[in-house]
């Protein structure tokens, strides 16, 4: 059997929104009997990207994050509908029958992750389909996944252990973005954005930077070591939320520095100057 | 009717089109088969890399069948309601009167008529004609084609373009290591593989190639630097602005302030010296006039040493963090990621930005420039290894008479009988003054001292004459050119007696024509292209995974009444008893078919399969390929070897040598020391010079002490997307919707915003002396303290009150807001990259 799954790799994510455009492209206007109606030319968002933008001047990054169906194997809507009109096909795709979702505004409540949309002008809740339309002519993956130029977008066959999909998965490394509501989500996530700890140290004696020290942190029950890099700079990344860290820097010679951090926020430390 | 696809090829990428009912329904990329072949495979540090099957296109070009579609096309045939052609011609409602429909027949006659009248009464100079880049894309029927064919043989003024968006290497670094046949610019070829094998850093000055880099060829290089990153090279990226590129990936990003980036390479230069981790043979056998140079790096000469500490409050960057750089950059194999085509625009367009160019090229000549994986790498964004022996053409092929390619007589240079130019940058002046002077002969790339060379305005003598008419072929310099209000007097003057735009959307300059002809894209008409390649003075700059030939295949009937662009001209040409001549007797599909059979195509495929199959991938290099990095060739003595068409050094005696006077990369400009010894602005000697509008502009800086920087913009190509497409108005870094209407983003530093009483969102006014802007201000850390950054370039002109110059503009037009001073007093190039302004929230 197939059923289809897709990892998105947020590190790899450009924030070109190709995918969000594709996806419009292919529906806005667009009619697909038998699989979904076509949107209005404009206002729909079935994958939207949302941008986060993380740390201070002059430590920035900025992460942006796909999000669109999950395809849940435990769809809420799929369980919580009453009416019928939400779908699973046999490859997995859950479907929203647009002839029995008519009127159906309450549909759009059932899902946690907000990403089914009304559709004013058919009056009709309407989300991601896969392009299942596309699929079923043989074609091998959404639109989105198509117009992806960085490949942070990986669509496959699940039950295929040697799919580009499977392989992924097989790292472990996979996540649902949000593993608590646990619906056995279908797209899935590499590097989702967690919080950073970073900083960058200099010796106050000579004014330069103090590359290759060792500076350690703690929290959340770990201990993490990093080197300064030529800049004198660390970073810890991939760190959990609204935990409070402690940082330790430590370089022969000088006074050790112990500061501390929490990640309610990502956090830059700014410039730390060692003393003898 | 069933659905049809269709191959054509738009601005970023080739896209495959499928039509339902004659509509087209979506625009999607190609996907390569196995028998389309091109394939290769790099292998480099123990990994392998190789090409990818399916092509990318920009986000426009996704959403590119609603820019087909807009509202904002010109539908019909339109004269301007209180322009009478027999009487009052009201050129001061230009910008603000009200349109009617007309006939075709009537348009064209009028057209026509207004042609003869002012060629006999005033002479062919009186006319001139003018196009964009780049609205559409195919080779025969878009830029270098219908337009400029038909006015060489009319006789016409030609406007010179001003070298845009690479100024600061036209002007400056041509001087230091030549490459005059490419703007100053070295060729980049074969850079992929060397990177991958042999770089360990790269340092992105001043380039966002995420962001910018793609240009005709899609996002084909965004996974190149996916691939950098997964091999572990490093990234350091200096900016004012944490670009796109660089906030996805940065190691290290360095902001310095607008406009100071030279002080910053010099600072690295002195580092290096005392540190003395530069490459001694490489300057000794391979530069010249170091020692001068040296001296003054040192302070020798002034005083002056540039040191990190000299530098440090100049571009607002810790000493230390200076010094580091400077060591980090030595002691690995760095390429730096400017100074060819697709790593261009950013700060080659400030001030004095001829200065910071030929820096550029010091600091890559000081470790060494042609060592493996020491190299210039424009916006890594060049350079996979594509068999550049295939023999296809480029749009600028032919100079400004693509049909010369292949047509009996071609019309350029020789043509046109008129000697007279203007210049694109002083249009206004010219028409408004009457009289204007500049230096250079616009694309200045037949000899180094061409660009040196007086021009004036009329010209002297009988053959001169003001200009009177402006025949206006697609785009809009209402929003790209400087201080653009300029603009805006110049269409309300009276000396032009006749404006006709010729376009396939409303754009903000449309309005400002008396006749407007609607033409259809190229989505509309059937044209031949490769795939990214501009040819002549950009040839084999292919930033593709593949070279890829295309039939521009006719998808859709033109919609309304728009014509195409050879169409209407072609009409104009019967009415003025030319068309012979124009056309030689061909059809459309004639001059595609002899295009097709210019090239190497019909050795690999019959005119009717590639019209069937709309495109051709040429094939890989042969396996025994040998590469051909860039400067490898000078680094190692040899005679060029890369296949750079138009190289005048290839073959001869000097090809060996840069294309210097001294054959080599000169330290000191000598040619400028030749011409102009005394110019400050642009010394021999490059050094940094503080912005004529920058943070160290007393007298200025009091009253708008704000940087505003305005790099090009990733969601529109100049002006050709942005308001034809509102999908991307749902795209925050595009445009932000606030009360229903789609205001220009520009981005504040939060201290910046916080003092000013703005928050993220909020309307605000943007203003100086010379305009004042309306837009949203997105609040973010990627800003330095003291920066505003917005994209230039908007498509939006919406003055509050129309016609009216100096109106406060609604649509986020950033250029009304720049300076229409040059980058220097002998280099006449735009300076828009920075200038000040002051915010303040809008109350309306």
């Amino acid at each position: 059997m197939t059923r289809y799954g897709m990892v998105i790799d947020v590190s790899k994510c450009i924030g070109c929104y190709n995918c969000f455009l594709a996806c419009r492209d292919e529906f806005a206007g667009n009619e697909y009997p038998g699989y979904s109606a076509a949107q209005p030319l404009r206002g729909m968002n079935w994958i939207k990207v949302i941008e986060v933008e993380r740390g201070r001047f002059p430590k920035v990054k900025v992460n942006h994050v796909p999000v669109t169906c999950m395809h849940c194997e435990d769809a809420a809507c799929l369980r919580l509908d009453q009416s019928g009109a939400v779908y699973r096909r046999s490859d997995g795709i859950v479907m929203i029958d647009p002839e029995k979702a008519k009127g159906n505004k309450a549909l759009l409540n059932l899902c946690p992750y907000r990403v089914i949309e009304w559709n004013e002008e058919r009056e009709l809740p309407q989300k991601c389909t896969f392009c299942a339309h596309l699929l079923d002519q043989g074609e091998p993956e959404p639109r989105c996944v198509e117009s992806c130029p960085a490949s942070a977008l990986t669509f496959g066959d699940l039950d295929d252990p040697e799919s580009k999909v499977s392989m992924l998965l097989a790292t472990g490394q996979v996540v649902p973005m949000h593993p608590e509501y646990d619906l056995k989500d279908k797209v899935t996530y590499l590097n989702l954005p967690k919080k950073f700890v970073a900083g960058t140290v200099i010796y106050g004696d000579v004014g330069e930077v103090a590359a290759g020290i060792d500076v350690l942190l703690s929290g959340d029950g770990k201990e993490l070591s990093a080197k300064t890099n030529g800049f004198g700079d660390f970073e810890f990344e991939g760190l959990a939320e609204n935990v409070q860290y402690t940082v330790k820097i430590e370089a022969s010679g000088y006074q050790p520095v112990t500061l501390t951090a929490k990640t309610s926020r990502d956090v830059y430390l700014g410039e730390i100057v060692l003393t003898k | 009717m069933a659905e049809q696809e269709f191959i054509n090829c738009a601005i970023g990428g080739i896209v495959k089109v499928t039509v339902k009912d004659g509509v087209i329904t979506r625009m999607r990329p190609l996907r390569l088969t196995e028998e389309d072949g091109g394939h290769w495979t790099i292998e480099a540090r123990g990994k392998r890399f190789s090409d990818p099957r399916k092509t990318t296109i920009n986000p426009f070009n996704v959403a590119e069948r609603m820019r087909v579609y807009s509202e904002n096309r010109i539908k019909y045939p339109m004269k301007r309601k209180h322009f009478d052609p027999n009487g009052e011609r009201h050129p001061e409602l230009r910008g603000r009167d009200e349109f009617e429909r007309i006939s075709w027949d009537e348009a064209l006659d009028i057209v026509a008529s207004e042609i003869k009248r002012i060629r006999e009464t005033y002479g062919p100079a009186a006319i001139t004609a003018f196009v964009s880049s780049h609205h559409n894309y195919g080779l025969l029927f878009y830029k270098m084609g219908p337009m400029p064919r038909f006015y060489n043989i009319l006789g016409y003024t030609q406007l010179l373009d001003n070298p845009d968006s690479w100024e600061g290497w036209h002007w400056g670094s041509m001087h230091t290591w030549g490459w005059y046949w490419r703007f100053g610019q070295c060729d980049n070829f074969d850079m992929l593989a060397e990177a991958l094998k042999h770089t360990e850093q790269v340092v992105y000055w001043s380039v966002d190639p995420n962001t910018s880099a793609g240009g005709y060829g899609g996002q084909e290089t965004v996974i190149w630097r996916e691939w950098l990153r997964e091999l572990g090279i490093t990234g350091i990226f200096i900016d004012p602005y944490c670009n796109a590129t660089a906030a996805h990936m940065a190691d290290k990003w360095l902001a310095p302030r607008p406009g100071t980036d030279a002080a910053l390479a010099e600072a690295i230069a002195y580092q290096w010296i005392v540190d003395d981790t530069y490459d001694h043979w490489f300057i000794e056998n391979r530069t010249a006039y170091f020692d001068e140079w040296k001296a003054y790096i040192l302070g020798e000469t002034d005083g002056v040493p540039k040191s990190a500490e000299w530098a440090a409050p100049i571009c607002d960057i810790p000493a230390h963090t200076i010094r580091a750089l400077a060591r980090e950059w030595a002691s690995k194999k760095t390429m730096l990621a400017c100074g060819s085509q697709y790593g261009t625009a950013g700060a080659c367009r400030n001030a004095y930005a001829t200065e910071w160019a030929s820096l550029m090229i010091h600091l890559i000549a000081m470790q060494g420039i042609g060592k493996d994986g020491v190299n210039i790498w424009g916006g890594t964004a060049h350079g996979a290894p594509l068999n550049m022996s295939f023999k296809s053409a480029g749009y600028s092929d032919a100079g400004w008479d693509v049909f010369g390619l292949v047509a009996k007589q071609p019309t350029f240079p020789n043509r046109n009988q008129v000697t007279q130019r203007v210049y694109r940058l002083l249009l206004p002046e010219a028409i408004l003054n009457g009289h204007i002077e500049w230096r250079g002969e616009g694309f200045c790339v037949q000899y180094p001292t061409q660009q040196f060379k007086k021009m004036e305005y009329p010209e002297p003598g009988p053959n001169g004459a003001e200009i009177r008419m402006i025949h206006r072929h697609g785009g809009s310099f209402i929003s790209t050119m400087t201080d653009t209000n300029r603009w805006v007097r110049m269409y309300q003057s009276p000396k032009l007696e006749f404006v006709v735009m010729q376009d396939c959307h409303w754009q903000s300059e449309t309005k400002f024509g008396d006749i407007i002809l609607p033409a259809s894209t190229n989505f509309e008409h059937a044209d031949i292209s490769e795939w990214a390649q501009p040819g002549g003075y950009g040839n084999g700059n292919v930033n593709c995974n593949h070279r890829i030939l295309i039939y521009q295949q006719k998808c859709i009937e033109p919609l309304w009444e728009s014509k195409p662009d050879y169409e209407i001209y072609c009409e104009l040409a019967k009415r003025l008893g030319i068309y012979d001549e124009y056309t030689e007797g061909n059809s459309e599909e004639d001059w595609i078919r002899k295009v097709f059979e210019y090239t190497d195509l019909p050795k690999y495929i019959t005119y009717e399969e590639f019209k069937k199959k709309g495109y051709f991938v040429v094939p890989s290099v042969p396996e025994d390929y040998k590469p051909t990095v860039s400067n490898k060739w000078y680094y190692e003595g040899r005679p060029v070897d890369t296949p750079d068409r138009f190289n005048p050094l290839q073959g001869n005696e000097k090809a060996t040598q840069m294309a210097t006077p001294s054959g080599k990369i000169e330290f000191k400009r000598s040619i400028l020391e030749q011409y102009f010894p005394d110019d400050e602005e642009r010394p021999p000697i490059p050094r940094y010079i503080p912005l004529f509008e920058g943070h160290e502009s007393k007298g200025i800086v009091e009253k708008y002490p704000l940087q505003l920087m305005t790099p090009h913009a990733k969601f529109s190509y100049h002006t050709h997307q942005d308001n034809k497409i509102d999908w991307l108005n749902d795209i925050k870094q595009h445009r932000v919707k606030k009360d229903g209407y789609a205001y220009w983003p520009f981005r504040m530093n939060p201290a910046d915003a916080e003092a000013r009483g703005i928050k993220d969102g909020d309307v605000i006014l943007v203003y100086n002396d010379r305009a004042r802007v309306l837009g949203v201000a997105l609040v973010t850390e990627r800003c330095r303290p003291g920066l505003v950054h917005s994209y230039q370039a908007g498509a939006k002109y919406d003055p509050l009150e129309p016609g009216v110059p100096g109106s406060i503009d609604r649509g986020g037009c950033v250029n009304l807001l720049s300076p229409s001073r040059m980058t220097s007093k002998n280099a006449y190039g735009e300076a828009n990259m920075s200038f000040l302004v002051e915010v303040r929230k809008w109350e309306a």
